[in-house]
């Protein structure tokens, strides 16, 4: 088991590799002046040529890479100029915001998802497989960031129901003391209840906008293959065995169906990464992906860099996790490894 | 070649919702190719007497905070979005399948760089990398589609490698190298045809994924510009009065965004079902 779990750690490097080279590569090896980009579209050319300096942009392009991998291991991501702030310290400050929505939206959709493509599968060819079919089909074709503005006005401005639908927490409360900085954990941490619900409330819009982009491969994938297990020997011999039709459902169809659904949450991670950026845009969400968009308006490189390198990062090692759970859920991986 | 036809009319005629997406993409098809001659207003013309009025019989869609007509402004920004998807999946379809085919078929070390490049791209979240690309490399609409097929490559390189691994010691290669032609006329003449199945399924799944992709980014300002009209930016234009209730600024763009995006998504499920019937799911 051991050895599984090395050998799946070994193979994530490369990715961490690849993704270090091209957030590299995005800026040092594309035509235009990367130091006139780091310094900004306001800098004078003192400015330009001190970054120069600075970057060792008058290095080959080895001994560029070279320092950019020292710097990185510093734990220097280069400075925010629009906030003069350290791009790692905010970076880190804005990441628990964006993983609790992303977590939040994909556990959501997790306990639709789940059920919805069970019972397509179990009842092919009716109402609900259907229904099943549309929703994957429409949840796909969804802007997210459209489905967002759209579920705030029916909420918030029609209804009325949610709070306005701007940051993580309503300003009369104060955030909870920090923990995990995930506001939801934080609050229950610290045994207050309105706080919690006052964030729960807050989080509820923008997960449902996430959610409904990435349930409908996670139903699609449950139904597809709970289709073809249902279908194999093994499932014909528990029902000829006479057990109960729920115990053939959920103990022995269910766990290997699950198996590929959890390869597809590597694509589902994908898009949630991405839309997210959106999502937090339209909601005023105060994580990474806005923090990249402030600087994409600002003209201002590092933090987007930092964005992209720590969502690469991000991505390789939950691909990573992934990979682990399955390793652990499914035995035949280990021997075959 | 009949036979082929048959099959095809007789899937439209199964599957009604196939037919529809594909009346669907019809009417997107004109309106992207007589934009200028069926739009009723100029999509620049503003006109601040009547800037944000609700939907009415003059102006079907509303007009926006400038006085723009919305539905002149939808209708212009057809051609530009199907524009950016359709150049973009051509791009990632070319290099992407030239890249797979070589992978495949030659294998050893093309096949290990090739794969490397596709792992590479996927390593990342993929809107995520396609920001990074256009605010690297300027912004400006060439750079969306750019950054567009890049994050597309790996699935056209992945169809291709397979299929041609998979044919690379078939018995029509064989025969064919038996009678004297070389690699190049292998893959162009007797592989490529064989993959173009599969690989056009991939481009009318994809054609949806690249328009959601083009608009989220113009969504965040990235590529086209104001006051050119395309889609994700008149949903960008709304989003600001959509909480103050003026909610058709960036109602009707985004509907008509999601409409063509979900007929290439039905598209492409009709494409597979006609192409590949073993993967209907």
């Amino acid at each position: 088991m051991i050895r599984v779990i090395a050998l799946r750690l070994i193979g994530a490097i490369p990715n961490l590799i690849g993704v270090v080279v091209v957030t590299f590569l995005l800026t040092r090896a594309l035509p235009g002046d990367p130091a006139a980009f780091f310094a900004g579209a306001a800098a004078t050319p003192e400015a330009v040529e001190q970054i120069r300096e600075k970057l060792g942009l008058n290095k080959t392009l080895i001994e560029q890479f070279g320092l950019y991998l020292f710097d990185l291991a510093r734990g220097d991501f280069g400075q925010s100029l629009s906030t003069g702030q350290p791009v790692l310290t905010e970076l880190v400050q804005r990441l628990p915001a964006s993983l609790e929505l992303t977590f939040f939206a994909l556990l959501l959709a997790t306990i639709i998802a789940l059920p919805l493509g069970i019972m397509a599968a179990t009842r092919p060819g009716s109402w609900i497989d259907h229904l099943c079919r549309l929703i994957t089909t429409a949840g796909v074709s969804l802007p997210t960031f459209f489905t967002g503005l759209l579920l705030a006005y029916v909420f918030y401005f029609l209804l009325g129901i949610a709070p306005s639908p701007l940051g993580r927490l309503d300003p009369v409360f104060s955030p909870p003391r920090p923990v995990t900085g995930m506001y939801l954990i934080d609050s229950l941490l610290a045994g207050e209840g309105a706080l919690f619900r006052a964030c729960l409330a807050q989080l509820i819009l923008p997960a449902i906008t996430m959610g409904v982009f990435v349930l409908a491969p996670l139903a699609r994938m449950t139904r597809a293959s709970m289709l073809g297990v249902l279908s194999s020997d093994f499932i014909r011999t528990a029902r000829a065995s006479g057990l109960a039709s729920s115990t053939v459902l959920y103990t022995y169809a269910f766990r290997n169906a699950l198996l590929p659904v959890v390869t597809t949450l590597g694509m589902v991670f994908s898009f949630l990464l991405g839309s997210n950026v959106l999502v937090e845009k339209v909601f005023a969400w105060p994580g990474i992906g806005s923090y990249a968009i402030e600087s994409l308006t600002a003209s201002d490189y590092a933090p987007i860099q930092g964005f992209v390198l720590t969502m690469g990062v991000l991505y390789v090692l939950l691909n990573l996790s992934i990979d682990l759970i399955y390793g652990l859920i499914d035995p035949r991986v280990g021997l075959e490894a | 070649m009949s036979a082929t036809l048959r099959h095809i009319r007789y899937v439209l005629s199964e599957n009604l919702v196939t037919l529809g997406a594909f009346a669907l993409f019809t009417a997107f098809v004109l309106l992207a190719v007589l934009g200028p001659i069926v739009a009723p207003y100029d999509p620049l013309a503003t006109d601040t007497a009547r800037a944000m009025q609700p939907p009415s019989a003059a102006h079907w869609f509303g007009t926006d905070a400038l006085g723009r007509d919305i539905l002149s402004r939808i209708i212009i920004a057809t051609r530009l979005d199907f524009g950016i998807a359709v150049a973009a999946v051509a791009l990632s379809f070319v290099f992407g399948i030239a890249l797979g085919l070589a992978a495949g078929f030659f294998g050893g070390w093309w096949d290990r760089i090739i794969l490397r490049l596709a792992d590479t791209i996927m390593a990342f979240p993929l809107f995520v990398l396609a920001m990074g690309i256009v605010a690297a490399l300027g912004n400006s609409v060439a750079n969306i589609v750019y950054a567009t097929a890049i994050i597309n490559l790996p699935f056209y390189i992945r169809v291709a490698r397979a299929e041609a691994n998979v044919r690379r010691n078939a018995g029509f290669v064989e025969a064919a190298r038996l009678a004297g032609n070389g690699d190049w006329r292998i893959l162009s003449h007797h592989i490529f045809p064989n993959i173009l199945p599969p690989a056009m399924v991939q481009v009318s799944l994809n054609m949806g994924w690249a328009i959601l992709n083009a608009a989220g980014l113009s969504f965040i300002g990235l590529g086209v510009r104001p006051p050119t009209p395309e889609w994700g930016i008149m949903v960008a234009e709304g989003a600001t009065y959509i909480i103050s209730g003026e909610w058709w600024v960036a109602f009707f763009p985004g509907m008509v965004l999601m409409l063509a995006v979900f007929c290439f998504n039905l598209l492409g499920d009709g494409l597979r079902d006609i192409i590949d019937p073993r993967r209907r799911t």
